[in-house]
């Protein structure tokens, strides 16, 4: 797994695109591939309150790529330094077999170029010092890139404080 | 080559700072102005799309003459001054046949940036400028100047310091502005609560503390019982009413049948949600905030609905106050000295706007009402309009065919002025393209507030086409009408210079943050130097500005009619998302991608009834209209509305990706525009029954 993780404050995101929109400018991607996502879950109910929940969902940038194993042609890649997952554009052929591979369905297909593309959490930007595209113009700051570690620190608590009433 | 510059946002009204970089002239990054705080660096979905919009090809491109008949797309490509030379001649004809005030113009409202077509307007003689607001704030905006002497866009709300707000339908989460989002979910995650009423659960209800649904068209009787409590159960600010408020006495008598229980029957809202709501509201005060919002054109009572709301801010004392309502302060109240006006090089028309014919019995400020205007158009009544200039802004998106080709029959002239190939434009005599806000320079606007801020916007790099900015445009058109005089403006340099002389501020200071401010810190009155605009000085129930415009001070709560919906009939409601901009960014290919056409929300109960599954593509129809849409079908509608997202079903075909998606709300409005609200004359859009069966 990459050293970083992007962190969604649920009580933050308003589930308005614009990480995916971010996304797609900063990449100059086509109509077609995503390489994050809002996923919207179904309208419920809970405590009589009406509560609906916006998944983002990016590259998970696993310690062990379904995608990397699969790649015949080492396109894809895990960065050593700190394990952030890229397709090296001159080796991808568009066989897609890491889209048959990730279990998330992250390598998403660029028709223009009929080649991968995927979230790399725009290494160009961390590699000067920057945040990636989606989580830097965040409309509610909902998104934080920071280490993995740090990131279950702040789900626990967060769930301590969720839950507080009912521990009593 | 890399550079950096600030500048306004213009994908919505909103007009968020942003930073623009240009790598070798292509722009390949825009975030928010990191030095403005509740902005830093955010952006919304439309912001970030600004790029995608300036490299489209499917926008307007060229100034254009019609050559077909109107409606048939048929333009030729024109020079600049071959269009302004054909504009200049054909109102020299409409005004020598009808009088100078035959020509108006209407725009979204004057805006930040939007001085330089009232300048132009002026030039040519005519007092007839109208703005969109009629669809959209006016009656909030007339409620604050009858109440406070203020206006709308001088009332700012302090979200981030409030302890309770009350929205009314404002989707402020979907309907979206940056720094107003942040603060809102920053008071949330401070404890404070959001009460929300909607007829249906909209991404903002998903946040509230507490959501109420509310049968449509019956906010005012709901305000009605929350103002009886507060009085009957004493749970006002005593001091703030006794020292700023008019008319208690009269109030108190108007509000006394409006009870709780009364209320529950009309709105659907149990009686104790009312007491509750009102008990809560009197703990957290003055830090309150009941929210008029900006979209109030959707029932007949909704001016008045806007004065209840804002009085029940009044009567908690939440005016002038941390975590309440803020006024804005003039550049003079701060010590300091504010632009100069373009307007006032130039002498005030001698004839009056269509308004003064009008007789009286509503209320009107300083742009005229668009249903007053549609009005002489159609009729030639109370004096003939013939000549129409619409600059940004899309009425025909939004109005039935039938009211398109009735306003086309009336029309002369009709020039469309926009960077969107907007189906005014399809139908228009002239299109003036202008550039994108990436590709102009804008004249300087000032942001009110409690610390007015002027506020730059520059154009990151040339235009891509052949297309001007808007103070060009102007300048243009007056040139070739012989005003030149009035607008001797050859650069917009010479505008900002003239904009900015005497006030001791320099262009080049724009460059460290986009923005100047006039002052240090934000001007708050403590409640010795309060004071309001009126002419009491004080709040007046019993406003001044009403009896001198023969207008009702109270306005009794009539019971809206009820759609009949075992037969398929329901009310029609729509709103924003936010990936769009009313009708303007449906054919962004980034947006589109994302929210390509819309559905139509429908009571799971009802549904069942009319044999309608979700998913299902069903029919409705008013009485000339009828189009397809996809049915969601759910639990979280109230059961006598249908809901859409609005804008979609663009009818431009040089628009591809957007062409015939969906489905447009306005074309529903049958008999929309005969209506005008109590009191004010606005639009009243929320009162229109369509009729839904499964196709």
């Amino acid at each position: 797994m990459s050293i970083y993780y992007i962190y969604q404050d649920h009580n933050r995101c308003i589930g308005c695109y614009a990480c995916e929109i971010h996304c797609k400018t900063k990449n100059e991607l086509p109509v077609g591939p995503r390489l994050c996502r809002i996923i919207e879950t179904e309208i419920k109910l809970i405590g009589g309150l009406p509560r609906q929940r916006f998944v983002f969902m990016p590259c998970f940038h696993c310690e062990d790529p379904w995608c990397v194993k699969a790649c015949p042609t080492g396109a894809m890649q895990k960065r050593s330094k700190d394990g952030i997952v890229f397709v090296e554009h001159s080796l991808c052929v568009g066989c897609k077999s890491c889209i048959t591979a990730c279990p998330w369905g992250v390598p998403q297909w660029n028709p223009e170029i009929g080649k991968i593309v995927k979230c790399d959490y725009c290494k160009d930007r961390i590699d000067r010092g920057l945040e990636p595209a989606c989580v830097t113009k965040c409309t509610t700051k909902a998104l934080r890139f920071i280490s993995a570690s740090e990131a279950s620190r702040l789900k626990r608590e967060s769930f301590v404080k969720e839950t507080y009433a009912s521990l009593y | 080559m890399n550079r950096s510059l600030y500048s306004v946002c213009g994908m919505c009204s909103v007009r968020c700072p942003i930073r623009v970089e240009v790598t070798d002239e292509r722009i390949n990054w825009i975030e928010g102005n990191p030095n403005v705080p509740g902005i830093e660096h955010s952006l919304c979905a439309r912001g970030s799309s600004g790029i995608s919009l300036l490299y489209d090809f499917e926008r307007l491109q060229y100034p254009m003459i019609r050559i077909g008949p109107r409606g048939s797309g048929q333009f030729k490509r024109a020079s600049w001054e071959e269009a302004f030379k054909y504009v200049a001649e054909a109102i020299g004809n409409i005004q020598s046949q009808y009088g100078k005030k035959s020509i108006a113009l209407v725009d979204r409202g004057a805006g930040l940036f939007g001085e330089i077509q009232r300048v132009f307007l002026r030039s040519i003689g005519s007092p007839n400028y109208f703005s969109h607001d009629d669809f959209c704030r006016k009656n909030v905006d007339l409620a604050y100047q009858t109440l406070l002497g203020y206006g709308r866009p001088e009332v700012g709300y302090d979200f981030s310091n409030t302890k309770h707000m009350v929205f009314y339908g404002r989707n402020a989460l979907e309907s979206l502005g940056v720094r107003e989002a942040n603060n809102i979910i920053k008071a949330l995650s401070n404890g404070a609560r959001l009460t929300y009423l909607d007829v249906r659960v909209s991404k903002t209800a998903t946040k509230a503390t507490k959501f109420l649904q509310i049968r449509p068209g019956t906010d005012y009787a709901f305000n009605l019982a929350l103002i009886h409590v507060i009085l009957r159960e004493n749970l006002f600010d005593r001091e703030f009413v006794e020292r700023f408020i008019t008319g208690l006495p009269e109030l108190e008598n108007f509000i006394k049948p409006y009870t709780p229980d009364w209320a529950e029957k009309e709105t659907g809202i149990p009686s104790y949600e009312i007491v509750e709501l009102a008990k809560q509201l009197s703990a957290d005060k003055p830090k309150v905030i009941l929210y008029p919002g900006w979209f109030a054109a959707r029932t007949m009572n909704y001016f008045y609905n806007a004065r209840s709301i804002i009085i029940l801010n009044a009567l908690l004392g939440s005016i002038e106050q941390k975590g309440g309502l803020i006024l804005a302060k003039t550049p003079k109240e701060v010590g300091a000295k504010g632009l100069n006006s373009l307007l006032e090089r130039v002498p005030a028309p001698q004839e009056k706007r269509i308004e003064a014919e009008e007789g009286k019995g509503f209320l009107y400020d300083g742009a005229g009402h668009i249903l007053h205007l549609f009005r002489a158009i159609k009729t030639g009544q109370p004096y003939p309009i013939k000549g129409l200039f619409v600059m940004r802004y899309d009425p025909f998106a939004g109005i039935t065919h039938k009211d398109i080709q009735e306003l086309l029959n009336g029309l002369d002239l009709l020039v469309a002025i926009d960077t969107n190939y907007s189906s005014t434009a399809w139908y228009a005599d002239v299109v003036l393209p202008e550039s994108t806000y990436l590709e102009r320079d804008d004249m300087i606007g000032m942001q009110r507030g409690a610390k007015p801020t002027l506020i730059m916007r520059r154009k990151a790099i040339n235009p891509l086409y052949d297309t001007k900015g808007k103070w060009e445009i102007f300048t243009g058109l007056a040139k070739a009408c012989g005003f030149g005089d009035y607008m001797p403006y050859e650069s917009i340099e010479d505008i900002w210079n003239y904009q900015l002389e005497g006030t001791g501020i320099k262009i080049e200071e724009f460059e460290k943050t986009g923005q100047v401010a006039l002052c240090k810190d934000p001007l708050m009155y403590s409640r010795d130097d309060l004071r309001f605009k009126t002419k009491s000085q004080k709040i007046e129930i019993l406003s001044e500005k009403m009896v001198e415009r023969e207008v009702p001070y109270f306005l009794e709560f009539q019971s809206p009619p009820k759609p009949d919906i075992e037969k398929g009939e329901f009310k029609l409601v729509f709103g924003r998302i936010a990936v769009h901009t009313h009708v303007q960014t449906h054919n962004n290919k980034y947006l589109n991608e994302i929210i390509p056409e819309n559905d139509l929300w429908i009571n799971d109960q009802v549904a069942k009834q009319l044999g309608i599954k979700d998913g299902d593509i069903i029919e409705i129809s008013s009485d000339d209209y009828s189009a397809k849409i996809r049915a969601k079908v759910t639990p979280f509608i109230h059961p006598e509305t249908v809901f859409m997202y609005r804008g979609f079903e663009n009818e431009v075909p040089f628009k591809t990706r957007s062409v015939g998606k969906g489905v447009n709300e306005g074309r529903f409005l049958k008999g929309a525009f005969e209506k005008m609200a109590y009191g004010s004359h606005t639009g009243v859009l929320f009162e229109n029954f369509i009729k839904v069966r499964k196709a």
